[in-house]
């Protein structure tokens, strides 16, 4: 065991997430599923709670006491996203329900008033369909050209084919993970965004999984847009966030029509607000918004180079040990890499792998991750995934391998 | 562990008896689950009502196959559709149909929600292929 794991203490950390004490099929609960959506703290549990209990109101549109109070909570945690990821000012702050909405906002608006017919949008093979599917309704929208740039077999950027896909200076984004959801591989963003702005493209990185595990500053890798989910980060559903540089958000038009998105509205016309403004209309996700708030100062307590350090044992541990059962295979091998490990295993499809682990009391996710294409690139149908978090233990990596090693026995 | 993997499912798995296309058939249904990338094709061969299949994917959806093949081979349309739905409330329930013999087997599958239409995929198949007798 590193000396990492023996200060960070897991143990303490596990009893703040009420759901690990439950019991699957009469089994202890290990949950190995985190990239999927990750378990919620107390913590967070209770902020939402406090929120119905003592001071809810609509936002923004109140001037009694209850919807301000609701409102300055609910733009402190604006501030807090800002500061999480080191975006300039706040104002860069977008809250959408999800990674997905935040990069459909990204093509419906951005896209269809920066780019012109003909541009190209350029993606990798390794893409979550969140990251994909709505360049492709870009493109059958609106005329632009989808480019897939390879992947190596190690589960990396072919860095060959980057620069074809860039080489006839159509690109105009660079959308891209920064950690695979099913390889596990962090791309290296910071040097695609200098390869993106060098060849005049802007960057979109898709922070999903990122984000949950390293220290992201958006400023340091020039994002021009970071999206990412709240759920993955220990906090509710249905609370995203899209950051994009000010100087883009202030170019670009609204998204969805309706309530705090206009500045005035007349039959004849209508104007929009400034952003961040411009582009949540309706009544946001007040309760899960405060909640993510929760989540991050959570986070933020423990620290992510701290998490990042257990994850990396653990994740060590696990390429280690689960390479011992006889027809099992990683897929990817990629250098720097993260906590989401896919494998598959001689006879034994995916989804009897996790069916058969649910049995005990083991949860992993098994199919195609949302990455069909992927999947084909990698020559398989489905893997099954393991995934790790920050209240994830040595042990459970191991009642992993001891379960797979009974899933390979029955199907010997 | 799950019984459903220990009994005569694995065997079925490991060593289907009806498996492969046939030279020769009459009509084909296909089956697919989007969600897991399992396919099943079922091929009838109209002369004596022979079946045969082609599966590629979990050892719950192969081993239904294989089954459903030996309990529907020779049977007419309208027993194989009764057979069908029979299973069906097997898989759903759990409990036991002593006139479906071996396809019992896959009664424990009803333990599992999510795998439910895994057991019933080669079933729908069949369904299809009938009607492009
Ligand atoms: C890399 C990546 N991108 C995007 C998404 C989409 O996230 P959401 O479903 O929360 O919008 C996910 C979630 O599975 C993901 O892993």
């Amino acid at each position: 065991m590193s000396t990492t794991l023996q200060t960070f203490d897991t143990a303490a950390l596990r009893e703040d997430f009420p759901i690990l004490k439950e019991k699957v099929h009469g089994k202890d609960l290990v949950f190995l599923d985190s990239a999927a959506s990750a378990q919620k703290p107390r913590v967070v549990i209770d902020a939402m709670v406090h929120v119905m209990e003592a001071q809810y109101a609509n936002v923004h549109r109140g001037l009694h006491y209850m919807s301000e109070k609701t409102s300055d909570a609910y733009e402190a945690v604006r501030d807090k996203v800002a500061a999480f990821i080191n975006a300039g000012s706040r104002d860069e702050i977008v809250f959408t329900r999800n990674a997905t909405e935040s990069i459909n906002l990204v093509a419906y608006t951005w896209g269809r008033s920066a780019l012109k017919p003909g541009d190209v949008v350029a993606v990798t093979e390794m893409e979550h369909h969140a990251n994909l599917v709505p360049w492709q309704m870009l493109r059958d929208a609106h005329g632009t050209e989808l480019r897939i740039i390879k992947i190596t077999d190690a589960g990396e950027i072919d860095w060959n084919s980057l620069e074809e896909v860039f080489a006839d200076g159509r690109v105009k984004l660079l959308a891209v993970t920064q950690m695979s959801n099913v390889l596990g591989t962090y791309t290296p963003v910071e040097r695609l965004a200098k390869f993106a702005h060098a060849h005049g493209a802007k960057i979109l990185i898709d922070g999903c999984q990122a984000v949950v595990h390293r220290q992201i500053d958006v400023r340091a890798m020039d994002a021009d847009f970071f999206v990412f989910s709240g759920h993955k980060l220990y906090g509710p559903t249905g609370i995203g966030a899209l950051y994009a540089k000010a100087e883009i958000l202030a170019d670009m038009p609204p998204f969805l029509g309706g309530g705090d998105m206009i500045a005035s509205v007349s039959y004849a016309k209508s104007s929009w607000a400034k952003p961040p403004h411009r582009f949540e209309a309706g009544t946001p996700a007040i309760i899960e918004t405060i909640g993510l708030g929760a989540a991050i100062d959570y986070v933020s307590a423990i620290g992510l180079p701290a998490i990042a350090a257990h994850e990396q044992a653990l994740t060590e541990h696990a390429l280690a040990v689960l390479p011992n059962i006889e027809g099992l295979r990683i897929l990817g091998t990629a250098q720097d890499r993260g906590g989401v490990i896919s494998f598959v295993m001689k006879d034994a499809h995916a989804h009897d792998i996790a069916t058969l682990l649910d049995r005990q009391g083991i949860a992993v996710r098994a199919g195609h991750h949302c990455a069909e294409p992927l999947m084909g690139r990698l020559g398989v149908t489905s893997t099954a995934r393991a995934s790790f978090a920050l209240y994830t233990t040595l042990e459970e990596i191991d009642a992993l391998a001891k379960g797979l090693e009974r899933v390979r026995k029955i199907f010997a | 562990m799950s019984e459903l993997y220990e009994r005569i499912v694995l065997e079925r798995v490991k060593r289907p008896r009806h498996a492969g296309r046939p030279a020769q058939f009459d009509a084909r249904g296909q089956g697919a689950n989007r969600l897991c990338g399992d396919k099943v094709s079922i091929y009838v061969t109209r002369a004596g009502m022979q079946l045969h299949h082609e599966s590629e994917g979990c050892a719950i959806m192969v081993a239904s196959a294989d089954l459903m093949v030996d309990a529907t081979t020779g049977k007419t349309a309208a027993d194989i559709h009764a057979l069908a739905q029979a299973f069906a409330e097997v898989v759903t329930t759990g409990t036991e149909n002593p006139a479906l013999g071996e396809l019992n087997a896959l009664a424990g599958v009803f333990e599992f929600p999510s795998r439910i239409g895994c057991a019933t995929l080669p079933w729908r198949a069949l369904e299809e292929a009938l009607q492009n007798v």
